[in-house]
Formats: C-alpha cells, sequence, structure tokens
C-alpha cells in the first residue's frame, strides 16, 4: 500500500516536473511549478525529513511561486508594449538544455554513486545535541554545528533585497515598492486580511519556537510572518515603508547583525568563532533565532514587493 | 470501540473522496469558470472537512484532533476568499489591469 503510494507519488512529481517545462505560457509554467513543489514537499514527509518539507512547502513552493508570478506578470506586461516574443534560436536553446541536463545528471550520479552505506554524520549529531540545549538536530546542525552556513545564507538575503533595490529608478531612490495601493475594497480579502494575520503570527511564533525540539524554525516561521505582511498590504490596509526608512533597514539587518557579534563575542568569550559557552547556548541560539525570524520576515516581504517605484522623498517638515 | 472509529473513519473519507471526485469531474466537464469554481469549492469545503472529520477519529487525543480541524477551518477560509477573488478575476476581465 505504502509503495503503491510511493510510486504514484514519484510518477506524478515526474509528470509534473516535464510539465512545467513544456509549458509555454509563463503563469501556467509558474502554476505547475507551485503544485511540483507541494509534490515534492509530501516526498520529503514521506522520507521523514519534515524541516525540509516545511521549507520546500514555504519556499520552494509558496514564496518562489509568488517571486515567479510576479516575475511572469512582468514579462507579460514588457512584450505587449515591446517588441513581440522572440524565441530564443535552435543554438542558444540546445546549450541551455545541454547544461541543464549536465547540472541534473551530475545531481543523478551523485546521489547514485553514494558509497553503501552513504557517509553519515548523524550519530555525532544526535551525540552531541545534549551541549546545544536542543532537541531537533537539524536545528542544532543549521544554528550550532554549521552555523557559518547560516549565517552566510542571511548575508545572502540582505544581498539579494540590495539587488531588487538596485532597480529602482533616480527618481524613487528610498521610496515605496510597488504600485500605489487601491482603496480597499469591502470583501472576502479584506475579511481574510483582518482575520488571518492573528492566526498566522501566533502559527509563525509556534513554528519558531518548536524548531527547538520538534520541526520547524527561523525560516519557515519568518515566511509565515512574511506572508501575513503581504496579506495585510494585499488588501490594502496598509501600505509598503518606504524603504529608505532607517527602522526597516534596521529590521533587516538586525538578525545578520546579531548573528556576527555573537560569532565575533564566541572568538573572545568561548573558543572559536560562533562558538557558543555551553550553559548558556540555548538562550543565545534563541535569541539569535528570534531576531532571525523578524529579519527573515521583513527581507523576504520586501523581496515579494519589488524595487521602489514611487513616494520618494517624505515630507519635509513645513510643507 | 477501536473498530467503531476505524469504520466511522473509512466511511467519512470514503465520502470525503466522492465529493473530491465529483469537484474533479466538474472541474473538467463544466463549461465556464464560475461553475468550474462551484464544483472545486464544494470539493475542497465539504470533501475535506469529511476527510478530517474521518482522521480526527484516529488523531488519539483532543488536541490532535482539533489542530486537524484547525486545518481544516484555515482552509475554508482561505478557498472561499481565493474562489472569490478568481470569481471576480474572471467576471470582470481586464479591470484596470
Amino acid at each position: 500500500m505504502a509503495f503503491a503510494f510511493d510510486l504514484a507519488l514519484v510518477l506524478l512529481t515526474v509528470a509534473v516536473a516535464a510539465w512545467t517545462i513544456a509549458l509555454r505560457d509563463g503563469f501556467a509554467a509558474v502554476v505547475a511549478f507551485v503544485v511540483y513543489g507541494a509534490l515534492l514537499a509530501l516526498a520529503w514527509v514521506r522520507l521523514g525529513a519534515i524541516d525540509v518539507a516545511l521549507t520546500e512547502a514555504a519556499i520552494g513552493a509558496g514564496l518562489t511561486g509568488a517571486l515567479l508570478i510576479g516575475a511572469a506578470a512582468a514579462v507579460r506586461r514588457a512584450t505587449r508594449t515591446a517588441l513581440p516574443e522572440q524565441r530564443p534560436d535552435l543554438g542558444t536553446r540546445t546549450l541551455a538544455a545541454v547544461l541543464c541536463a549536465a547540472v541534473a545528471g551530475s545531481i543523478a550520479a551523485g546521489v547514485l554513486l553514494l558509497p553503501e552505506p552513504a557517509p553519515s554524520l548523524a550519530a555525532d549529531a544526535a551525540r552531541h545535541l545534549d551541549a546545544t540545549g536542543l532537541g531537533n538536530p537539524v536545528t542544532a546542525v543549521l544554528i550550532a554545528y554549521r552555523a557559518t552556513d547560516t549565517l552566510l545564507e542571511k548575508v545572502v538575503l540582505v544581498l539579494a533585497i540590495a539587488g531588487v533595490w538596485s532597480f529602482a529608478p533616480d527618481g524613487v531612490w528610498g521610496g515605496r515598492p510597488g504600485p500605489a495601493p487601491a482603496a480597499s475594497q469591502p470583501g472576502a480579502l479584506l475579511l481574510l486580511a483582518r482575520v488571518l494575520p492573528p492566526v498566522g503570527v501566533v502559527v509563525g511564533a509556534y513554528v519558531l519556537w518548536a524548531g527547538a525540539d520538534h520541526p520547524g524554525g527561523a525560516f519557515q516561521g519568518g515566511t509565515i510572518l512574511a506572508a501575513m505582511v503581504l496579506l495585510v498590504v494585499m488588501a490594502g490596509l496598509a501600505d509598503v515603508p518606504r524603504i529608505g526608512s532607517r527602522a526597516l533597514r534596521a529590521m533587516v539587518l538586525a538578525g545578520p547583525m546579531v548573528f556576527l557579534a555573537v560569532g565575533f563575542a564566541g572568538v573572545v568569550i568561548a573558543d572559536a568563532f560562533l562558538a557558543y559557552p555551553v550553559p548558556y547556548a540555548k538562550p543565545i541560539i534563541l535569541a539569535i533565532e528570534i531576531v532571525l525570524t523578524l529579519s527573515i520576515a521583513a527581507t523576504l516581504a520586501l523581496l515579494l514587493a519589488g524595487p521602489p517605484e514611487r513616494d520618494a522623498a517624505p515630507a519635509r517638515p513645513g510643507q | 470501540m477501536s473498530a467503531l472509529a476505524d469504520a466511522f473513519t473509512v466511511v467519512a473519507i470514503a465520502l470525503g473522496v466522492v465529493f473530491f471526485l465529483a469537484g474533479s469531474v466538474g472541474l473538467l466537464r463544466f463549461p465556464d469558470a464560475l461553475t468550474r469554481l462551484h464544483a472545486l469549492t464544494k470539493a475542497d469545503n465539504l470533501g475535506l472537512g469529511l476527510v478530517v472529520l474521518g482522521l480526527a477519529a484516529q488523531a488519539g487525543s483532543v488536541l490532535g484532533a482539533l489542530k486537524l480541524l484547525a486545518v481544516w477551518v484555515l482552509v475554508l477560509v482561505a478557498g472561499a476568499t481565493v474562489a472569490r477573488l478568481i470569481a471576480r478575476a474572471a467576471h470582470e476581465p481586464e479591470r484596470g489591469a
């Protein structure tokens, strides 16, 4: 029974992946990609990797899907006004196909050529779990054993938002992202934007808190919080802050900065960069995670909001 | 008692699957966007509700059953909102976009 389910899941995932590539319409391809992400999340659940499944559902299907929908809409606007859509020539398409096949083939080979039994640090990770005060070995890997990777990941997020903002035309630098919000109309979206955020904030905080001992963590929690922010903005209940706002920039930077500060403090107090003094490991990790969650939520929401388009300078006093 | 719960689960989930099947058939067979949405939302609301009801009998704890119920309520709220947004977009094409 379980085998039949897994087989159906694998076939369906591969079929949807092929469908995503074959579709010619941008919007349809994004929808297929989101379905693919949901199936992949289910596959991770079947493999017992609940943390990865949560991340795949939140980031792979949810956030990336929303980013791609925005990209598809931008492409559609651009092709409507500019030149008719040009299909790349045969050489370009062949090159793209060969490169994609090479990447996919290398990954497949890497997985298939693993020695039996596959090399694993799982036993080591479980043995030293006590020193971190955590119960979830995945969180221990992310925030303690391989904290450098997580730190760099957060720095990449800041670079990503700098990249998005660099698309701002000169006149609106420091202004608000996206088009001006339409006046909010009474309706289902407005109701949802008023009813859901309290629930979403609790769920986001719960996912972060649960991450210490169960699947969950800063990234998944932060994504849920970012979704709540976007819902409120979409319904027209609030506007996106100016990207020139110091408070906003401080919120984006707080996570990586606190992480870095703890890292350098580790050189002095403990014995290495990003080493935590064992008796205080749990509270330090919690503090980093809470600040990181807020920074991730702000950064992801801003990534989706896009480059500033309007409302550049705040009104000067006296005007 | 356990056999009774199992029988309840089987019946409820089977009924739920019937709603999902009917919703999928409606999605494929109905002529326009509004009727297709109508078919889909029935599958989501009643189908998922019955599946959740069936699973709640297996949850083992009141808290687990409540969590399942919360999933159903959240899907209901989100589904209803999205259905309304799609219906409006389908009903007033090219409005301002």
